[in-house]
């Protein structure tokens, strides 16, 4: 059977002593956790170590000796810490020596009840205790219950390494009855901001319970009637619901359970204050030298230009488009109610007109609610804005419609002349119709990117690589014979991509993306693409 | 401690395995497949530069020229960091688990570490690859509901492709430290 030491690799220069650690007999391993140094009292030792244990719940116990000697002197020390092991009685006993500055350890088992002594094979890991302390596995386990099965597996280790880390607070200067070497963080220098930030976290924490107690009753006024009919069309108030619960989720006074809530809050928290950022800076960009005002006034002639195409549009479908000859009186018929159409929302937008720098202006603010707001809102007005291609679509769709369910009861050859002339209109306006739709899906698709990116995994990702580990990988270091072989345990770091599938935001809708099949499908059929979002399409 | 021996991949081309006994219960085998060559390199670079200048004298457009040298750069990164695999080891612990690692030309390695807990079996399968069958070691993962059960295929040597007389000479190494794990258990029980 191979036994393994996990040995810390920052204890491999301290003095002489004792190795404490937790003992999985299920796989034959010692993690070893820190060294006691000579002097101390055997009896002061093991109090301590009955205290670290009621208070991390981790086994820790004597595992075996250490020795450091610097020189070749040092005889009468194996002896010595042979006795050690009877004093404290560890099966089996390991004993670790160093000799002068040499690379390779001799390692030896004491095993003094075994019946039948063996030659053991020893493996020596070495981990930083650090990377592994702080490290997180994936994919997350549930803590609860699973201890036993999980002792045979690496995350053992990783949860004992974890769990230690009261034994690691002791610093190397505190004065007590017990020298310990183990990781210990280098200085304190960023106390002063720590302390600062917790003066200020006190203020902070009030304001959030305030907000979160307001947003309660915001979400509560938003359920009465008129305002949930308007909250549920259209996405802005969607997005705001979104970001609402967001705050709700940031400001809980409740303490995050365990790492996926941690990581989910400050996720969010990254989130919006990027967008929040974002949307300041494209209000400080629309504010400045007046581009509120420029873009007001190009919007109108551009809305004057595009009714113009259209009605030139109509104009050439209800002579011989493209050489096609259609039935002239439904031809003329379907021009004509569409041209009218168009008039009309001419009239409206020019109704408008003295009103949409003012309404740009106000809607301008909503920036400094993030970016994804105004994104949002950009998506209703085009949608307002195109409403009269929906009512075109909506009007030849029921149309063809109404054609299609006479397939029955009228003549064959009637309706199989009247049908390109219908088909025609239909694809020409369903065709504009979806040229609308895409856009608006884009804007929805970078809407979704924001909410859902988790930047602080991400970052975390990019600085501190180690905190999210997918496992861990070994190497085999120099080694000589007779000696242990000898691994280096390294912690190989989650990929990008299975950061961003782990740790995902949840949106509140998947409504452009998911639908890209069900709208060709509908546009096949002929059914409505609305403007807003349709109770529908979430059942379907 | 190391020896290298030469074979063939199912393609043809020469690679080299490299066996390296580490301890009892640790070896090491690499698979080295064929280095970059600067020939086909070479060949690949000015097959794109010449189309280039041909689309150049055509519509006499001086950005097809910037967007060939941006579009050779780009895609000998992508080709050296995420394409070309020079060598896939096997690292063999017994009672700790197998690594497999892949490096790249460029220098990264991309490493999975499958625990011996998770481990069922080494085997070498076939399967059918562009109208022929080649063979390929593989990895059976077991299933932590079903004792019996096989929950994952992990394919070993995906990009060089040893033929079987290579294959067998590592399952061999494999299932040597496989069986030292089956018979552990026994002893400790006589403890």
């Amino acid at each position: 059977m191979v036994l393994k030491v996990f040995f810390p690799s920052c204890c491999s220069s301290a003095d002489s002593g004792i190795l404490i650690g937790r003992w999985i007999s299920e796989q034959n391993s010692a993690v070893i956790l820190a060294v006691v140094h000579f002097p101390f009292i055997p009896v002061q030792v093991k109090q301590y170590l009955g205290e670290v244990q009621r208070v991390t719940k981790v086994s820790v116990s004597v595992l075996g000796s250490w020795s450091n000697s610097k020189q070749e002197k040092e005889e009468s020390l194996s002896e010595f810490l042979e006795d050690l092991g009877t004093i404290f009685c560890h099966e089996p006993w390991i004993q670790i020596s160093k000799e002068g500055d040499s690379k390779f350890w001799s390692c030896s088992i004491l095993q003094k009840h075994s019946k039948n002594p063996q030659e053991e094979e020893i493996i020596l890991v070495y981990y930083d205790q650090r990377k592994v302390m702080l490290s997180h596995l994936h994919p997350p386990l549930d803590t609860a219950g699973q201890g036993a099965e999980d002792a045979s597996k690496l995350s053992a280790i990783f949860d004992t390494v974890a769990r230690s880390q009261v034994l690691f607070m002791t610093d190397r200067y505190d004065e007590g009855p017990i020298k310990l070497t183990h990781w210990q963080s280098d200085g304190v220098e960023a106390s002063i901001i720590v302390e600062l930030l917790k003066q200020a976290s006190v203020p902070a924490s009030l304001l959030a319970s305030n907000l979160s107690l307001h947003s309660h009753v915001f979400c509560r006024v938003l359920k009465f009637w008129p305002l949930s009919f308007l909250w549920s069309k259209l996405s802005t108030c969607e997005q705001l619901g979104h970001r609402l619960q967001h705050l709700q989720v940031i400001s809980s006074n409740k303490k995050a359970q365990n790492q996926n809530q941690l990581m989910r809050k400050a996720n969010i928290f990254v989130s919006l204050l990027i967008d929040v950022a974002l949307g300041i800076l494209l209000m400080s960009w629309l504010y400045r030298k007046n581009r509120i005002g420029h873009l007001a006034d190009t919007l109108i002639p551009v809305a004057d230009h595009v009714a113009e195409e259209l009605q030139d549009l109509l104009q050439w479908l209800m002579g011989a488009p493209a050489g096609l000859k259609m039935n002239r009186a439904l031809d003329q018929v379907l021009g004509r109610f569409f041209l009218y159409h168009i008039h009309l929302w001419i009239s409206y937008i020019h109704l408008l007109s003295p009103f949409i720098e003012m309404i740009l202006w106000y809607v301008g603010l909503s920036a400094c609610l993030g970016l994804t707001v105004a994104l949002c809102i950009l998506s209703d007005i085009i949608a307002l804005l195109t409403f009269h291609i929906y009512f075109l679509q909506t009007s030849i769709a029921s149309v063809s419609y109404f054609l299609f369910l006479f397939i029955g009861t009228l003549l064959f050859t009637i309706l199989l002349f009247l049908l390109p002339t219908t088909a025609l209109y239909y694809l020409v306006f369903t065709l504009l119709r979806l040229l609308v739709v895409i856009v608006q899906g884009l804007i929805h698709l970078l809407v979704d990117l924001i909410d859902s990116l988790p930047l602080y995994s991400l970052i975390l990702r990019l600085c501190r690589s180690y905190r999210l580990a997918a496992g861990v990988k070994f190497r085999v270091l120099e080694q000589q014979d007779g000696k242990p072989l000898r691994l280096l345990m390294q912690i190989n770091p989650l990929s990008y991509g299975g950061v961003v599938q782990t740790y995902r935001l949840p949106t509140y809708s998947c409504y452009p993306r998911d639908s890209w099949a069900s709208l060709c499908k509908k546009l096949f059929l002929g059914e409505l693409i609305y403007p807003w979002k349709h109770k529908g399409d979430k059942q379907n | 401690m190391a020896e290298e021996r030469r074979f063939l991949s199912a393609s043809g081309v020469p690679i080299a395995l490299r066996r390296r006994q580490h301890s009892a219960s640790c070896r090491e085998l690499a698979v080295r497949g064929p280095r970059l060559q600067l020939r086909s390199l070479s060949a690949a670079t000015s097959a794109v530069w010449l189309a280039a200048y041909g689309l150049f004298a055509l519509c006499e457009n001086s950005l097809v020229l910037s967007a060939a040298i941006f579009i050779t750069l780009i895609g000998l990164i992508v080709y050296l960091h995420f394409v070309k695999i020079d060598q896939e080891s096997l690292l063999v612990i017994g009672s700790l688990g197998i690594q497999v690692t892949s490096a790249y030309a460029s220098g990264k390695e991309s490493t999975t570490f499958i625990e011996m807990g998770q481990v069922k079996d080494v085997v070498i399968n076939e399967a059918i690859h562009m109208q022929k069958v080649i063979y390929y070691l593989c990895i059976l993962l077991q299933d932590p509901e079903d004792p019996q059960g096989v929950s994952e295929v992990v394919p070993l040597f995906q990009s060089s492709k040893p033929r079987l007389d290579c294959l067998i000479e590592v399952y061999k190494s494999c299932q040597e430290i496989l069986e030292q794990r089956k018979t552990a258990p026994q002893s400790s029980e006589i403890k």
